[in-house]
């Protein structure tokens, strides 16, 4: 009997594959929409032609980065209908997908603070300059504020995403020193500095990611076991709290905050089973 | 809550409101200085046929390279960071690859935002650049009276854009190159030709060929 039950709340054993799953596809996304737009220059491919910024799909579709055609916008400059059904349909996209999905599954940045968080750990380097959580909404509005003023696409100036991703598929240059110093900054300076503190583009996606579809849910929420992987694991820990951790007990299970980039992580950490991906309805379990 | 700690809780929220905003002052005016400067384009790079004016072009183009993709004959680059040029914004260098004017204008009709204007229907139109006869102490024809007339066999606007103008100098007669502007599109063929070691002959961004130091004071 004692054995039985012993055999029941310990954890579920799982390989390291299952462990990984979530990471590893959206590391092959990441990676995969990246090799879709290097196909052409590289190897006479030309399914998705463009960049981050704006691209072409197949020669049919469109896709225009939401933020940069607003700030297009603001600076003064008639937006073409081109690039307006093109940004609509990233809107939408990201409306199903999740918000900050493009932080997780398609920003070439986010592998590299990702890769800054893991030799930060690594590393035991503690020291960390967190700046408020409002920071990147103060930023966004900057970035709005000088467009309007100045008349240029202003955040495109020193925006490391487009920079490393047109690098990669155009030519760098010295797009490197820009990555180089958001790899430097998240590692030695402030955890998880870049993504969830600084960028306004992931704050932008953010405000698509409270119309959100696709969450991920804590439905299994009375199986956690408090051991706290998830909220070592999440970029965002904060999000996670009203769902697992809500003060009425029959509360939501869903993570509704736009700050949640969907990445799925505490699905793979969590032994207990208790996150899921679903919609932004799904119930408890 | 007592007036005390309401009135301390309030003092703090504005302390914290002003940091961030002045914070966010100094990261503005940071990215207001860079983008003026980098509003000027360099003399040796030429935008795509249909490009708004340069300061219409930098709210206009998102740095896409679908213009680039769009070029049959490859001669469209994006800026890369540490050039004199707006980053990720397309140019051409007339004297490495000059503008074909391709009749249907690809670049400008691959342009999803109309930074290179889908008004600009006749590529005869176009106003990349002005010519300008740079050289006239290294040019063949006029420097040494040789028979040279590269840039007009190589300018697309035969007889119109360039027309070889008989001179007498010192009693000494020869042809000289002669731009007419006005029917000049700055595709660059013209410096792409020139045989001489530096082009005599160049194309120069018009923001620059007819920039008055006098009219933005």
């Amino acid at each position: 009997m004692n054995a039985l039950s012993e055999q029941l709340s310990a954890p579920i054993k799982r390989g390291l594959l299952a462990r990984n799953r979530w990471l590893i596809l959206r590391r092959s996304a990441q990676l995969g929409i990246l090799a879709l737009f290097m196909a052409g220059p590289w190897f006479g491919i030309w399914w998705l032609k463009g960049n981050l910024a704006s691209s072409i799909f197949l020669d049919v579709i469109g896709l225009t980065d939401p933020l940069v055609l607003l700030q297009s916008f603001v600076a003064g400059h008639k937006v073409a209908l081109t690039a307006l059904t093109g940004a609509l349909t990233v809107v939408a996209l990201y409306v199903v997908v999740g918000g900050r999905a493009y932080c997780s599954w398609v920003c070439p940045i986010n592998i590299v603070t990702d890769a800054a968080f893991w030799l930060r750990n690594r590393l035991r380097i503690d020291a960390s300059w967190q700046p408020r959580k409002s920071t990147r909404w103060w930023i966004l509005a900057t970035a709005l504020a000088v467009s309007v003023l100045t008349g240029t696409i202003a955040w495109e100036l020193v925006n490391p995403i487009t920079m490393l991703q047109r690098g990669l598929v155009f030519g760098m240059g010295l797009a490197w020193v820009v990555v180089a110093a958001v790899f430097l900054f998240d590692l030695a300076v402030s955890r998880r500095g870049w993504c969830s503190y600084i960028c306004p583009v992931g704050a932008f996606y953010g405000t698509i990611g409270k119309l959100a579809l696709v969450r991920v849910s804590a439905v299994r929420r009375r199986a956690c076991t408090d051991c706290g992987d998830c909220y070592r694991v999440c970029p965002e820990p904060h999000v996670i709290v009203p769902a697992l951790k809500p003060k009425e007990p029959t509360a939501s299970p869903v993570i509704s905050s736009g700050d949640c980039t969907n990445c799925g992580r505490c699905l793979d950490v969590c032994a207990d089973d208790v996150f899921r991906f679903g919609t932004r309805f799904a119930k408890l379990s | 809550m007592p007036d005390d700690a309401k009135s301390e809780s309030r003092r703090k929220f504005i302390r914290s409101c002003v940091g961030l905003a002045s914070s966010a002052g100094v990261v503005g005016l940071l990215l207001a200085g860079y983008s003026k400067q980098s509003k000027a384009l360099p003399a040796w790079a030429l935008r795509p046929p249909g490009a708004l004016p340069e300061a219409e072009f930098n709210a206009a183009c998102v740095r896409c390279g679908l213009c680039v993709r769009a070029c049959p004959f490859d001669m469209l680059h994006l800026a890369e960071l540490g050039q004199d040029i707006t980053t990720g914004t397309p140019y051409f260098v007339a004297r490495d690859n000059p503008c074909e004017m391709c009749k249907d204008i690809p670049c400008a009709a691959a342009c999803p935002t109309d930074a290179l204007s889908k008004e600009l229907t006749d590529v005869r139109e176009a106003k990349m650049g002005v010519a300008v006869l740079t050289g006239r102490d290294t040019c063949y024809a006029v420097a040494r009276g040789a028979n040279c007339r590269a840039c007009y066999l190589a300018c697309p606007i035969k007889d119109q854009a360039i027309t070889m103008e008989r001179r007498v100098s010192d009693g000494r007669g020869y042809f000289e190159p002669t731009v007419h502007p006005d029917q000049c599109t700055g595709c660059g063929k013209c410096e792409h030709d020139c045989v001489t070691e530096e082009a005599s002959i160049k194309v120069l961004p018009l923001g620059l060929a007819r920039y008055d130091p006098l009219a933005t004071r």
